[in-house]
């Protein structure tokens, strides 16, 4: 206890003397985020200085092993680090899909080789990567998908179409799910990785309600993978896919706004006796406050569940569900209290409609990753062990 | 602390479970209601709980209890929930037990906590006087008088009043009704001159109580904390007290859906299990996802309520949430068992009774929601 104490101590001056003032700003929208990458262009010096400052320590990835770029800490360590970096409104140094997924699936199904070339790259926030997993033809059926890799020997020879890659326009390198045999539907999927600077390897945007383009569509023509580039065995796609989804599942519950809605609402509306005055809306934000604290102390179980060695497995799906669904009603909500505020599109006074673009891209927490209908799905077959 | 059950509450859960489930099973209450009993609780059920030394969890070691804290005392509730099983162990283990330890003077421990630990004396609490919780409406007044002091007035909703032999009383010694000052608590014993006890047999089958006072006279010593000040005692001990009726209330919640699911893998209809529809899966993982959510709220306000934080905020949040899943899970566990579940000879009706009354128990969801928004500071 008393090392953790003196770790705390030494966490606090740390942070103290290294976390530069901008960042220690709450973020004012998702263009204030580090993405790191080799196209990455940095907002200010000191989001620069930040990442680079937390990389040395290996604090953007605080509990990987220290030989790949991480702090090697323990998981009431990396808390307590967590907790002190909220203590000072620290902004997250990196923000990427290298450290909440492919890293994960390195750690337990990559080769020595795979997680000494990516793992520290991800750590410094040198390489940004994208998820090659949904396709036209298969969103919701995953598994349906159809891009193909041909066997060129030492080689794959890999052609498709991607749909929803999050950032491919930007990511330096995909993690990408192909079929390696058609006759079987889940063992026939392989995972691997390769660069999208590769030839034969396009990407297009895709502009969505919120006016943004956060995904892409992606066409693989005929793009040489090396086989070495292939994580797991062939044909373990599908399990190492299952795995990934699961970090995926667990982050996107956990990444919301906390923005104190009736803080808001009391500066926005006003209040009569301490009252928000419209009382319609104090009772709907006094209920979605409440499910939304409940679901926090769940991530915190949850957190020392997994920490005290137990699998999270279909719970996660869980998760997911309910941290979404409750996302999309937090947004519904500002609306609600931002009234006709909300609707500037264009122009300073709304940031270019971030509070309308932030609702919009909301709609889509609840489909990416999985559907809230699949998530149901897993929880009825998974965990009540329903009938199919 | 983590928020996860250590290996000494995990024993103690595992004892409850299989405690209540072969001594009072639903279908002891059942017994109960159609015997007509005189109490609605069974003394031998009530005796064996003592001897568990469930009956003295919040009780310390000096005054004969075991002091096994907040944590015991949900797990315990959560328990006699999924199984419905019927005694004042509420009434008088959680919340009158608590209320003494905060407000009594030596003597008054002495003499009341040690009986409370054994399960000889059952006490109960009188708050409420109307359909709506609310403690600072206190009218029932208690007046000076040259013995010590004089009580007029009505008591409704006391748990377990029907039989229990002594009262902690909520009244109000000066102010008017609405104020928080001017209210003190009071022990009355059942057989005072003037103290009318009318049992009110209530829908969950047990027997609660509407207590009129016609000038009941008091001595001094009959005063519990310090006169005038009685809700900054009582507060706390409440939200402590919702906290173990949140946990009766998921207890109920889990029983409801593990039976649920149960029964949809049973149940054909079309040459189908029904549990195969697509419909009631999803109803089905919905309400397992309330249960969980809830369930992590609830532990984490029993680990705060062995604390000696303030966790009015906490409590709130936790009995709004509770009474939500709980009232969720009644309805869509009778929904799901159709027909049947509409019939007084299965089980999930009296679920469905014990959790409402559960429900409207010291706030509902509105009454704790408001309170929730209100320290929130909005």
């Amino acid at each position: 206890m008393s090392n953790l104490e003196s770790f705390r101590t030494e966490t606090r001056t740390w942070l103290e003397e290294n976390c530069p003032p901008l960042m220690r700003t709450p973020e004012k929208g998702d263009t204030d985020l580090c993405w790191g990458g080799r196209k990455f262009s940095f907002q200010s010096e000191d989001q620069k200085l930040w990442l680079e400052r937390m990389a040395a320590r290996g604090w953007t990835v605080p509990t990987w092993p220290k030989e790949y770029g991480g702090g090697g800490l323990s998981k009431d360590e990396a808390k307590i680090l967590a907790a002190e970096m909220k203590h000072i409104g620290a902004r997250t140094p990196l923000t990427s899909f290298g450290i909440w997924m492919l890293g994960p699936a390195l750690l337990k199904f990559g080769t020595e080789e795979q997680k000494q070339e990516h793992l520290p790259k991800i750590a410094r926030g040198e390489i940004r990567w994208c998820q090659g997993y949904s396709e036209p033809n298969a969103g919701s059926d995953l598994a349906s998908l159809a891009t193909k890799a041909l066997d060129g020997g030492d080689h794959y020879i890999v052609s498709g179409q991607k749909v929803w890659t999050s950032y491919a326009d930007k990511a330096d390198w995909i993690f990408c799910l192909v079929r390696t045999n058609t006759e079987e539907k889940h063992t026939g999927i392989s995972f691997v990785l390769f660069d999208m600077e590769s030839e034969g390897v396009s990407t297009r945007p895709i502009k969505l309600i919120s006016g943004y383009s956060p995904f892409c569509e992606t066409f693989f023509d005929e793009v040489k993978v090396p086989k070495a580039a292939r994580v797991g065995d062939e044909g373990q796609g599908w399990t190492i896919a299952k795995y990934l989804l699961t970090h995926e599942r667990s982050s996107i519950s956990g990444l919301w706004d906390n923005v104190p809605l009736g803080q808001v609402a009391v500066e926005k509306i006003g209040t009569v006796d301490g009252e928000i005055v419209d009382k319609m809306l104090r009772y709907q934000i006094a209920e979605h406050e409440i499910d939304s604290a409940a679901f926090m102390i769940t991530l915190e179980r949850a957190g020392d569940e997994a920490k005290a060695g137990a699998s999270l497995g279909a719970f996660s799906s869980m998760l997911k569900y309910y941290g979404t669904e409750l996302n999309k009603e937090r947004n519904e909500l500002v609306l609600k209290v931002e009234g006709s505020d909300a609707f500037e599109w264009e122009g300073q006074f709304s940031n270019n409609g971030e509070v309308a673009r932030r609702w919009l891209r909301s709609k889509g927490n609840s489909i990416e990753g999985g559907t809230s209908e699949v998530q149901l799905n897993i929880i009825s077959k998974r965990i009540l062990d329903l009938p199919a | 602390m983590a928020l996860l059950l250590n290996e000494e509450q995990q024993l103690l859960k595992e004892t409850a479970e299989g405690f209540f489930s072969k001594k009072a099973p639903v279908s002891a209450l059942r017994t109960l209601r159609d015997d007509k009993s005189e109490n609605a609780y069974d003394p031998i059920l009530w005796k064996e709980m003592s001897e568990m030394g469930f009956a003295g969890l919040l009780v310390d070691e000096e005054h004969g209890g075991t002091g096994f804290g907040y944590i015991g005392a949900g797990i315990v509730a959560e328990a006699m929930g999924k199984n419905l099983s019927a005694s004042p162990f509420f009434a008088s283990t959680i919340i009158s037990a608590a209320l003494i330890k905060a407000a009594g003077n030596e003597e008054q421990k002495t003499s009341l906590l040690p009986a409370i630990a054994t399960g000889e004396t059952i006490v109960s609490v009188a708050i409420d006087e109307k359909g709506q919780h609310s403690p600072e409406s206190t009218v029932l007044s208690a007046e000076r008088v040259h013995e010590g002091f004089r009580l007029a007035g009505l008591k409704i909703f006391v748990p377990e009043g029907g039989y229990a032999s002594q009262f902690i009383v909520l009244s109000r010694t000066s102010g008017q009704a609405g104020e928080r000052d001017g209210l003190s608590l009071f022990v009355v014993d059942r057989r005072t001159a003037g103290l009318i006890v009318d049992t009110v047999v209530t829908a969950d089958s047990r027997n609660w109580a509407k207590l009129t006072f016609e000038n009941v006279t008091l001595d001094a010593a009959a005063l519990l904390g310090p006169e005038g000040a009685a809700l900054d005692i009582l507060e706390p001990v409440l939200d402590r007290a919702r906290v173990v009726i949140s946990s009766e209330l998921l207890g109920i919640s889990q029983e409801c859906l593990d039976r649920t699911v149960v029964y949809l893998k049973e149940r054909k209809q079309f040459g189908v299990l029904i549990g195969s529809f697509q419909a009631l899966q999803h109803r089905a993982a919905e309400l397992y996802s309330e249960i969980e959510i809830t369930r992590s709220a609830v532990l984490k306000a029993l680990q705060v309520a062995g604390t000696g934080t303030d966790m009015a905020m906490l409590s709130s949040l936790v009995k709004a949430k509770a009474s939500k899943t709980a009232e969720l899970a009644t309805n869509e566990a009778l929904q799901m068992h159709g027909g049947i579940g509409m019939t007084d000879e299965f089980d999930i009706g009296f679920f469905m009774k014990r959790a409402r009354v559960l429900q409207a128990l010291y706030g509902d969801y509105n009454y704790h929601a408001n309170r929730f928004a209100r320290l929130s500071g909005y």
